[in-house]
């Protein structure tokens, strides 16, 4: 399956600058492997030294949030679209 | 809030004619102006989402406005920080706020409240208001202010930004899910770069911060479909908008079926920030455990002065660099290609870190010690502490 996975702005320096990858995979957990495998220094922000996804990092397929489906688990459609949606804090500063 | 039990004040004839593209409105009319001047509405910080959104609560008849922040108003605001004016540079942010709104619309009441927000004072300075607007620019505040509008039972208008990217919701309202149904925890300080480190299109809080105040206006008049349940992600450097599903969390700590929040925590060390208290960290101890030194702007003038011949090397990005550098600076390099240029750096000198407020520095100066440096300073505070305390014809950004 082929798979847009849309980086954020705070990550886009560990991707190379790009704001959409192009990745593969069955699941959304294969997608999130074939997007660090193309950028490894991506690895360490979205995953814990176990390999969870960290908790202020969220994963959309299409509008869902993986938490509410299957997680990592969850089956990816060809042509679906992959978010990645970290917490940022800015406003007054 | 929109109790219809609470008397709903009058409007004299210059409001009627102040507020008439209102009045006129569909959805508002009379009687939601009116709702509009019974209203309050507290914004948390008046920076860069809290100067457009205030103005627009000011300019649309909210009939009092709290502000909270105890900070001053510096030149480098003013790109976005659109409530503040140049003459008010060195002075109090709500005080400026608070003269502008007055100039704006004098019918609006305006609290101020010149303190930190913190655990201690936080459910006492919410309580009096309809809606809480989260303009904050840090996690201890963002958790503290969701976690007060859900003990409280009030509506947490949420936005938040980075560079050219912005998001909104409202959490807590009609049942909804709260910030922490949307992350559960802060990420480890400094692995998010700040506006002051990361930069900031001073347009973008402008964006988010009016979106917010439509949001508010909306939850006060009851009308329309709030952006409760949803994340609003904006994209200014592709123009775009998505939206994201926001759903409650039963397991949510504080707003879940079986919370364990129940009350207000420390903030700064539920997201791994020292305290006011130990932020204040002598500067030349401590050490040991970090393998570098950490010296302030004086004491590394004074060592220069006393003969001191350090490699001094800067770590921010090459792009900060074209703005302002040490002239005695040996090498650039970011901070976080430093492990990789090691070769770049020599062993046999002591080395002298800086970046533009200490922090990347500091984690640089650690992958130095940790790759066997032994004698390396951090600048504390950076090229900024020394444009401000030695060289001051240095300009500061």
């Amino acid at each position: 399956m082929s798979v847009s996975v849309m980086i954020p702005t705070a990550l886009r320096s560990y991707a190379d600058g790009n704001a959409s990858i192009d990745c593969s995979g069955a699941t959304v957990g294969e997608v999130l492997g074939s997007l660090t495998d193309q950028y490894a220094g991506l690895s360490k922000h979205l995953r814990t030294g176990e390999g969870k996804l960290r908790s202020f990092v969220n994963v959309y397929l299409g509008d869902e949030d993986i938490r509410f489906l299957d997680g990592e688990d969850t089956p990816v459609q060809d042509g679906a679209t992959l978010t990645i949606v970290p917490s940022i804090a800015g406003g007054a500063a | 809030m929109n109790d219809i039990t609470r008397e709903l004040p009058e409007l004299d004839n210059d409001e009627i004619n102040r507020y008439s593209r209102h009045l006129i409105l569909p959805n508002v009319g009379m009687e939601g102006q009116r709702k509009l001047k019974g209203s309050s509405v507290l914004c948390v910080g008046t920076g860069g989402l809290g100067s457009p959104l205030a103005l627009y609560l000011a300019a649309a008849g909210v009939g009092r406005i709290g502000l909270v922040d105890f900070d001053v108003v510096d030149a480098s605001n003013l790109q976005r920080q659109i409530i503040h004016g140049t003459a008010w540079v060195g002075k109090s942010k709500v005080e400026s706020a608070k003269a502008r709104i007055a100039d704006l619309n004098p019918h609006v009441q305006v609290d101020v409240y010149e303190e930190p927000l913190n655990s201690e004072n936080a459910l006492q300075i919410l309580a009096p208001y309809d809606v809480i607007v989260d303009g904050t620019d840090n996690f201890p505040t963002r958790y503290l202010v969701n976690d007060a509008c859900v003990l409280l039972g009030k509506p947490n208008v949420y936005g938040s930004i980075f560079r050219f990217e912005g998001q909104a919701s409202v959490f807590n309202h009609e049942d909804g899910p709260c910030y922490r149904c949307l992350y559960e925890e802060p990420p480890p300080p400094g692995l998010v770069p700040s506006c002051a480190e990361g930069g900031v299109l001073g347009i973008l809080p402008g964006i988010i911060g009016v979106i917010q105040a439509t949001e508010i206006v909306k939850i006060l008049l009851g009308i329309g479909t709030t952006l409760s349940g949803r994340l609003m992600l904006y994209d200014a450097l592709n123009m775009n908008f998505r939206e994201l599903k926001l759903r409650k969390n039963p397991k949510c700590v504080i707003c879940g079926d079986n919370p364990t929040v129940t009350e207000l925590i420390d903030y700064n060390q539920f997201c791994g920030v020292p305290s006011a208290d130990e932020g204040a960290r002598p500067t030349d101890v401590a050490t040991e455990d970090e393998g570098f030194a950490r010296l302030s702007v004086a004491e590394i003038k004074a060592k220069l002065d006393g003969g001191w011949q350090p490699f001094v090397l800067d770590v921010r990005k090459p792009h900060e660099a074209d703005i302002v550098k040490l002239g005695f600076a040996d090498a650039l390099i970011p901070h976080e290609e430093v492990g990789a240029h090691l070769a770049e750096i020599p062993k046999d000198r002591e080395i002298l870190v800086h970046c533009k407020m200490g922090g990347r520095s500091a984690k640089a100066a650690k992958v130095l010690a940790d790759a066997g440096y032994t004698s390396v300073t951090n600048m504390e505070g950076g090229i900024t502490g020394w444009a401000k305390e030695i060289d001051l014809s240095l300009p500061t950004y």
